[in-house]
Order: C-alpha cells, then structure tokens, then sequence
C-alpha cells in the first residue's frame, strides 16, 4: 500500500432481476495507469463502469474514486472523472462548440475560460477549425475524439472511456488511441478502457483486467500476465528453414531466453521465449549452416491470455 | 442551481430555434388568424356593444358576444390547442437524449439530477406563457385596429390572468408529455400516449360523462332532476383538465358573454346559480376560477412529482 489508489472497488456487486452482472469485483488503479477492461459483451464492464462512476447504485460493496464513496458522493466523482459511454451522443443540431460549452457550463467551468479551452481541446484532438460545425455532420471517428475533447474540457483526473474504439476504421483507432496514450501520459490522467480491440489495448495499456460473467479472472500488468499464466516465454519466434537439421534445433535450444522449441511443422519452428532472441537465433541457425528463408517475431498476443480465459465457460 | 440554470437556457434556446418551434409558431399564427377571423364574423355586435358602452368590449373580441357552435369559439381553440404545445415540447425531453446517447453524458456532470428535468420543464413552461402571450398581444393589436377601444385596466389584467391560467395548463401537458418519456424508452410511444390521453379527455370525458349521468340522476320531469342531471355530469367532466381550463377561461375572459354563449347549455344551467346578469368583478371571477385552478396546478404537480421519482431513481443501464 504504497499509495492511495486513484480507483478501488471494493467487492463491488450488482444484481439485476436475481442475475449477477457485476460478482464481487476488486479493482486498484494507481495513478498514471492506462488500464484496459476487456471481456466478451454482457460481461459488466460497463456496469462496473457505471458503478464506479456513480450513476448506478451498487447492490454491495463500495466504489471509490480519489478516495470519495461513488455512491455517497457522487457530485465529487463525477467532479474529478471524466466518462465516454458506449455509443457516445452528441446535440446533433447544434454546433461542436455550443455541445462543448453546455457540458462544460454543467461542471462549472467559468464562462471566459471556455472558450479559450474549446480551441485548445479541438486542436489537441484534431478537430481544429471545427468550432462551428454542427456535429450532425461528424464521421463516427471525429465523434469520438470529438468525445475525448468533451473529457479533457475539465481535465479531470481519471477518465473511464467505455468502448472508445466501438464502429470507427483502422486509421481512426489508431488515431484515437494513440491521442487516449498522449494525453495520459502529458497530463497524467488515470484511464480506465473498456475494448474488444485486444491488439489495440495491448498498444496503449499498462495494465489490463478480463471479466468473465462479472468476475475479475485475470489481472495485472500485461507484460506480467503473459508469463504467468502461459507458462511460456512472452515472444513466439516463427523460423521457416529449407530443411531443419537436428544440430540446429539443439543448438537453438542452447540459446539464452528460450524456453521452448516447437516443431508443427517440417520446416517450421516456433520458438517461446523470454526476450526477442531473433539475432541469436538467425547466428545459430547460419552458424550451422541452415538456410534461413523467413522469421517473424510474434509477441504473445493478449489475444490468446483473453481465448483461454473466456473459454472456461 | 447553476446547473438547472444551464439546461434551463439550453433547454429555452433550443425550443425557440428547433424546426418544431417553426410549425408551432405556424399553429400559434392559425390561432391567431382563427381570433379575428370570428371576430370580423361579429363585427356588428362588436360596433353596438361599442355603441351601448357595453363593459368589457375589448374581451369581446376573444370572447364574442354572438352564438358560436362550441368549436368556433376562441377559448375552445386554445383548450384544444395548448395540448400539441405542451406535448409537443415535451414528449421526447427524457428518452430523446437516451436514444441520442446525451444523456448518459449529461449525468455523467457535476450535476443534481433533478436539475435536468426541472430544468427541462422550466423551460417548456416559459415557451408556452411567451407563445401564449404572442397570441393574445397579436389578437389584441389587430383588434384594437378593428374596433378602435383601447382595453380597461381590468381587462389587461383578465388577460393576464387568461394566459396564467392557460400557461398552468400548459403546464400539466408537458408534465404528463415528460412523464411519458421517461416511463417510455422509445420516442414514438411516448408521443402516443400523450396523445392518447389528450383524445381520452377530449372526447371521452364528455361521453361518459352524460351517460354516467344520466345513471346517478337520470332526468326526469322535475326541473330539479334536471338540474341534479347537470351537476353530476359538470363534476364528471372537472375531472378532465380540458374542462377545467374552459370553465374558468371563460369565467376570466367572458364575466358578462357567458350566458349569452351557450357554453353547453347544460352547464349555462348549472353556472347560472353563479351569475347574475350583472357582470362579476375582477376579485370574483377570481374567486369562482380558484378552485379550477388549484386542481390544474394540483394535476400538474402530480405529473411531475411522479416524473420526479420515476427520474431520481432510474438506473442508467448498459444496453
């Protein structure tokens, strides 16, 4: 307990109709963290979202946000957190600046410093010039960062972004996500994230949890997860050979940081290891005059930490 | 408070710059032109009141003093009308946002919650007394154009008194339009039921009304069995708003028209015991309306206090 935690659940349970959507979650979120939340739909992400913030009434256990109860103090979470709901909406009829200056009116912000901030957060987002558009006109990716602008109108200190990836294209996600790292990282925002884009969150997350029917299976750091609950190495190496010779796969074994050496294949090996080996092994492998015709690094992919874990139905 | 404030100014300028603003302004213009239109249709009976030295002649030209089918009548326009106001400006207020994704956002603010649907109802109040306004000032320029009386002190403030009572039921249209749309998920089956209910107390009311009537105390030769007859039907009918607010329109606008309009004549029956052919000051038409109005603003406090509850305790949910 080094220090105090931005975010902390506490047991944290929610019960609709005689149904668990959120089982007695745990959560601690320390500042600076970009934590991703992931889990297949209808698994109370964002219930446990909503919880947090304080918009709904948790059947047991506590939330808490910089310390204040969500549910007993409401007005002074939502003072401190910003929040991106899934599906995010806008005043489609009015201006991006006019939508901008009524959420930010509703917190308080002092009138002159609104429209100084409203230029400053659409040129950080992207959306510079924008001001008067009316926000009907809006791609699904610049109503996102446009989302992202409303948050950082009050830079508040923790910001819980529920599926921000959700319906725009590749380049938009990549956009959107390197600006969620950025600004994290410029104003030390704690961030909570929920997503399916796994290889995305991977990108940007410093930690990550994955729910499963409202439980809390595995969490922690993500460079952590993949050793311990692989029992394998972080890095998979694919090698394609013309023709391996038992010398080589010994001698590839011999290399420091590997772990395992498979073989599914005549010409393919896949090896595990700790650390990215790939100049070792290319050595080895021309060391024992092996041909080596192509080899790709393949980092353990959250991808296959969330399979295993959502199978176990 | 601030945040009421916001919303409320929100809520104000996006009801006066919607497209919805414009065809209700159109169905304000409609009601105007509606005014004059039998106004032009009684001139004659305007110039002889004028001649006679009639009291309240300027009333006259909201409530004319000639026989009219009730549906021709000035105030049975706006009992008719307010309604579409009312919903009109209400019927999407909570589930509106819901569908467009705002509101989540919305609470998501440093706010009180009730802020935002007291916020919301404030402002559609304060559109319906400016439309409400714009009407009897419009009728009342070209008016005084067409009969050339400038109006008496009491009648200003019997046309004060007509848009506050119009703007209180006004107000429970809303309530109920609100109620609707946060009991409601989707915006269509909000707007239906407000309408529904607008209908049900249109038309209905009346209906059951007599028949039901004529069950209690059915008529029989007596004048009294009559009069008994007229009574139940009337209190029926009080439990309907439209009714409400006609009556006591009427009291406020018509203090001398009123027996010669023929306001169904049942009821002409049953108010006579009311009136005198003298007609009633300013403080006792007052005092007949309060009743009328403590139950519409009653009513309306029902609907919003249920909005309230519904409002404060719903879960915003995942979907």
């Amino acid at each position: 307990m080094s220090k105090e935690p931005v975010i902390e659940a506490i047991e944290l349970t929610k019960t609709y109709n005689g149904l668990k959507a959120v089982d007695k979650l745990n959560l601690r979120i320390e500042e600076g963290e970009i934590f991703g939340f992931l889990g297949p739909n209808g698994s109370g992400k964002t219930t446990s979202i909503l919880m947090m913030l304080g918009l709904t009434e948790p059947t047991s256990g506590t939330a808490r946000v910089c310390g204040y109860n969500s549910t007993r103090e409401p007005l002074k979470v939502k003072n401190l957190a910003g929040y991106i709901p899934e599906n995010v909406g806008f005043y489609d009829d009015l201006t991006t600046g006019y939508n901008l200056a009524y959420m930010a009116r509703l917190s308080d912000i002092p009138e002159g410093v609104i429209k100084q901030r409203i230029e400053e957060v659409l040129d950080t987002v992207g959306l510079k010039g924008m001001a008067y558009r009316k926000v009907g006109e809006f791609s699904r990716g610049m109503r996102q960062r446009l989302a992202i602008a409303d948050v950082l109108m009050r830079m508040p200190k923790v910001a819980f972004l529920d599926e921000p990836t959700a319906g725009i294209d590749p380049r938009g996600i990549r956009q959107t996500l390197d600006l969620i790292a950025r600004i994290a990282k410029e104003n030390k925002m704690t961030i909570i994230m929920s997503s399916h884009q796994l290889a995305q969150v991977q990108r940007i997350c410093t930690h990550v949890g994955i729910m499963q029917k409202g439980k809390m299976v595995v969490q922690g750091l993500i460079s952590q997860l993949g050793r311990e609950f692989l029992g394998g190495g972080r890095f998979k190496i694919e090698v394609r050979l013309a023709g391996v010779a038992a010398a080589i796969l010994e001698a590839i074994k011999q290399v420091k940081g590997v772990v395992k050496v498979d073989r599914p294949e005549e010409n393919l090996l896949v090896i595990s290891s700790r650390d990215d080996v790939r100049s070792q092994i290319a050595k080895v492998i021309v060391d024992n005059n092996g041909l080596l015709e192509q080899m790709n690094v393949v980092s353990y992919a959250l991808e296959d930490i969330y399979m295993k874990y959502s199978v176990e139905d | 408070m601030q945040g009421m404030m916001t919303v409320f100014w929100k809520e104000l300028a996006d009801d006066f710059t919607s497209k919805r603003f414009v065809i209700l302004f159109l169905v304000v213009l409609l009601a105007v032109g509606f005014a004059i239109f039998i106004s032009v249709q009684a001139i004659d009976a305007l110039k002889e009141a004028v001649t006679t030295g009639t009291h309240f002649v300027f009333l006259m030209l909201f409530v004319p003093p000639i026989d009219l089918p009730f549906f021709m009548r000035f105030i049975f326009f706006i009992a008719f009308l307010v309604p579409l106001i009312g919903i009109a400006l209400g019927f999407d207020a909570i589930n509106g946002e819901k569908s467009s994704g705002t509101l989540s956002r919305l609470l998501a603010q440093p706010i009180y919650r009730d802020s935002v649907i007291n916020g919301k109802f404030l402002a559609g109040v304060v559109t319906i007394a400016i439309m409400l306004t714009s009407i009897v000032l419009l009728v009342s320029g070209i008016g005084l154009n067409i009969i050339g009386v400038a109006p008496t002190a009491e009648e200003v403030l019997r046309l004060m008194a007509f848009i506050a009572i119009g703007t209180v039921y006004g107000a429970f249209w809303l309530g109920l339009a609100m109620l609707f749309s946060i009991f409601f998920q989707r915006v269509a089956t909000s707007a239906l039921a407000s309408i529904g209910v607008w209908i049900f107390f249109f038309f209905y009311v009346l209906m059951f009304a007599g028949i039901i009537a004529s069950f209690v105390a059915p008529v029989g030769e007596t004048q009294l069995s009559q009069l008994q007859n007229a009574e139940v039907q009337i209190m029926l009918m009080r439990l309907s708003p439209i009714q409400l607010f006609e009556e006591s329109a009427t009291f406020v606008l018509g203090p001398e028209a009123i027996t010669k309009m023929q306001y169904l004549q049942l009821q002409a029956q049953a108010a006579s015991k009311f009136f005198t052919p003298a007609p009633l000051s300013f403080g006792q038409s007052l005092m007949i309306v309060w009743p009328h109005l403590v139950s519409l603003v009653a009513l309306t406090v029902i609907c919003f206090a249920i909005s309230y509850a519904k409002f404060m305790r719903e879960e915003i949910r995942s979907t």
